[in-house]
């Protein structure tokens, strides 16, 4: 039995390393999630599921996930940018620049959502200009995007960068000598080499703006029905005392949120596993 | 297609890689760029090839001026030392590549790339590969795979970046006769680059030896080898006895067969050094003639099919190395500690400015 369980390995001490990994990640992780679980259990099947499809909670789910799936895409595609400026060019500056990536990394949320707040809101220094047009960002659900965008960032960034640091000038250089223009350089040769890391990128950035609830209550203006997150309806019904409410709708982020990394790590797989099946 | 290349330099920052190189190359020929690493040669086909712009200078293919031409312009194929092969496609996607960007107009049908494909992968023995990614590939495929791939375009020109370097010396040596019997088969004008002086005469109808940035010699791999033009040919192809100073000059300089005359030296700034090949000196047991230098024998290093010699002369502890036939080095039945003579049948006298 212990022979089918482990491959014989001349690393010792793969017994106790494991137990310790279990078990750590049992006390971290596991442990709270299942209380989770419990608390919902207290109510029944049909309080549950009322609980989880008022119209309320279903226009937080629609908002939360919609807008954090946006401004994942949208951080795909500036943070690739942001992250070639930051590999193929050299200008003065660039360690400075490189340095703001992170700036939301590490900005208290808060501290970013009055920011964003400020700026955005009507009299706000760009607000100010986008109200005469038409365009209201703060209090609305664009100003949810603007803010889990704001706070997805540096993931995209910094996981796409180090891969392309270490792609192989050559085989553009290659490409090139086909008779491959920038275009279809960019398209058939890096793009391909580039997709596992892009996509990692930009499933951190979605699952980080799932959980944003510090920067988004600022300037959501948190309408019910418009502009109010799931994250702050949790919050809100744990101010009446709803535990069992709180964690129905907790239980629903969790599942929703294991199944679309589940996906996005499919995804990722399968476009690794088409040119490395041995 | 030939190749002009006309006082081209070429510096990165304060460094000059080339320094005013011109060469001219006939349509058909296969030329091998000869040099230590950090001679300019990889820097001058990149320039061949469009990959880099030189400062000054300019460059004709079939004498027309591309210097300042873009890359996918030139019909210029090219094969790099690591292969830059595309990881993410098959060995048949990555034959097909340059047909496949070609512009729709020109672009052949999708059953003429499938052909073309199995034809070029015929050429490099690698029709069973197709549907194989690079990774699953030795190095000599891989190498045969990124050849076929450049071959593709159908180039007038083949550029190859050391592109055995990376590969044991088994493999080295079947590809590059390989190469040969293709090249001969195809008549595509090829510039070849590389480090190692026996795949340049061995491959090469002619070899520029290169050396910090400057041409040293172009020639026929026998003229090159035979009659090195410069110490650094001498020394960079093959194996090679330095004599400097005095006495040894004058022990040479006296009645060895086949010497070439020795002029006394009458500027004082220059002096003059010896060059002799291992192969060329003679071994003797015992004196025949007053100019033979007298040596130890150190070491002797039998396996292969020649027999390696150290030896150090008396005077000076200055070795010299020594290549004898099996047959002589049964004849002479040299121990290690015992004393011979040793004198040149070939050699070669450089005037070199006094250091």
């Amino acid at each position: 039995m212990r022979l089918m369980l482990k491959q014989p390995s001349v690393l010792p001490g793969f017994g106790l390393t494991l137990g310790f990994s279990v078990f750590y990640l049992s006390l971290i992780v596991l442990i709270p999630l299942s209380g989770l679980f419990f608390k919902t259990s207290t109510l029944s099947w049909e309080q549950f599921w009322g609980v989880i499809t008022t119209p309320r909670a279903i226009a937080s789910y629609q908002l939360t996930f919609g807008v954090s799936i946006v401004g994942a895409i949208i951080n795909g595609l500036f943070g690739s940018i942001i992250a070639w400026v930051l590999v193929r060019y050299h200008f003065p500056g660039q360690s400075l620049v490189d340095a703001l990536v992170d700036l939301p990394f590490a900005l208290p949320t808060a501290v970013a959502g009055i920011t964003l707040a400020a700026i955005y809101s009507p009299n706000g220094w760009i607000g100010q200009y986008l109200d005469p047009l038409g365009i209201k960002v703060a209090f609305t659900p664009l100003g949810v995007l603007v803010a889990l965008t704001f706070i997805g960032l540096p993931f995209v960034v910094r996981t796409v960068q180090p891969v392309l640091q270490d792609l192989d000038r050559e085989v553009e250089e290659a490409a090139t000598t086909l008779g491959a223009n920038r275009w279809q350089t960019f398209w058939a040769v890096i793009m391909p080499e580039l997709w596992p890391a892009l996509l990692t990128g930009i499933a951190m950035a979605f699952a980080r703006a799932v959980g944003e609830y510090g920067s988004v209550i600022f300037i959501a203006g948190n309408m019910p029905l418009k502009s109010e997150i799931t994250p702050l309806l949790i919050m809100t019904k744990l101010e009446q005392y709803d535990y069992a409410g709180a964690t129905a709708l907790g239980v629903v982020m969790l599942v929703a949120s294991f199944v679309l990394a589940l996906m996005i790590n499919l995804l990722q797989w399968w476009s690794t596993a088409r040119h490395r099946n041995q | 297609m030939s190749i002009q290349v006309d006082q081209v330099t070429k510096r990165f920052g304060t460094f000059t890689v080339l320094n005013d190189v011109s060469l001219h190359v006939r349509e058909g020929e296969l030329v091998a760029l000869l040099g230590p690493s950090g001679c300019g040669k990889t820097t001058l086909l990149r320039i061949l090839a469009g990959l880099e712009r030189p400062d000054q200078g300019r460059i004709f293919l079939q004498g027309t001026e591309v210097t300042d031409q873009r890359i996918n312009e030139r019909r210029v194929g090219f094969v790099f030392q690591h292969y830059a092969l595309f990881r993410h496609m098959s060995v048949a996607d990555n034959v097909a590549f340059g047909l496949t960007v070609l512009p729709r107009a020109q672009r052949p049908s999708v059953t003429r790339i499938q052909e073309k494909v199995r034809e070029l992968l015929g050429l490099v023995q690698l029709q069973a590969m197709a549907d194989r990614y690079p990774s699953q590939l030795s190095g000599g495929q891989r190498q045969r795979v990124a050849l076929a791939r450049a071959l593709a375009v159908e180039p007038k020109l083949l550029l190859l970046d050391e592109p055995f370097g990376a590969l044991d010396a088994k493999v080295r040596k079947e590809l590059r006769r390989w190469l040969r019997r293709l090249h001969d088969e195809l008549h595509i004008t090829g510039i070849l680059v590389t480090h190692d002086q026996e795949e340049a005469l061995e491959v090469a109808d002619r070899v520029v030896v290169m050396h910090q940035g400057r041409i040293e010699q172009v020639g026929t791999p026998d003229e090159v080898y035979e009659h090195p033009a410069t110490p650094f040919v001498y020394q960079f192809l093959g194996d090679v006895n330095v004599f400097h100073g005095r006495v040894a000059q004058e022990q040479l300089a006296h009645g060895s067969v086949g010497a070439e005359a020795v002029l006394p030296s009458d500027v004082p700034d220059e002096h003059e050094v010896t060059f002799v090949r291992p192969h060329d000196l003679e071994v003797n047991r015992s004196r025949t003639n007053s100019s033979q230098l007298e040596a130890n024998v150190r070491h002797v290093l039998a396996a292969g099919s020649r027999v390696r010699i150290e030896l150090s002369t008396q005077e000076s502890a200055q070795v010299i190395e020594v290549e004898l036939t099996k047959e002589r080095y049964r004849e002479l039945n040299l121990r290690e500690g015992e004393v011979v003579f040793v004198h040149p049948r070939h050699r070669r006298v450089f005037k070199l400015p006094r250091p």
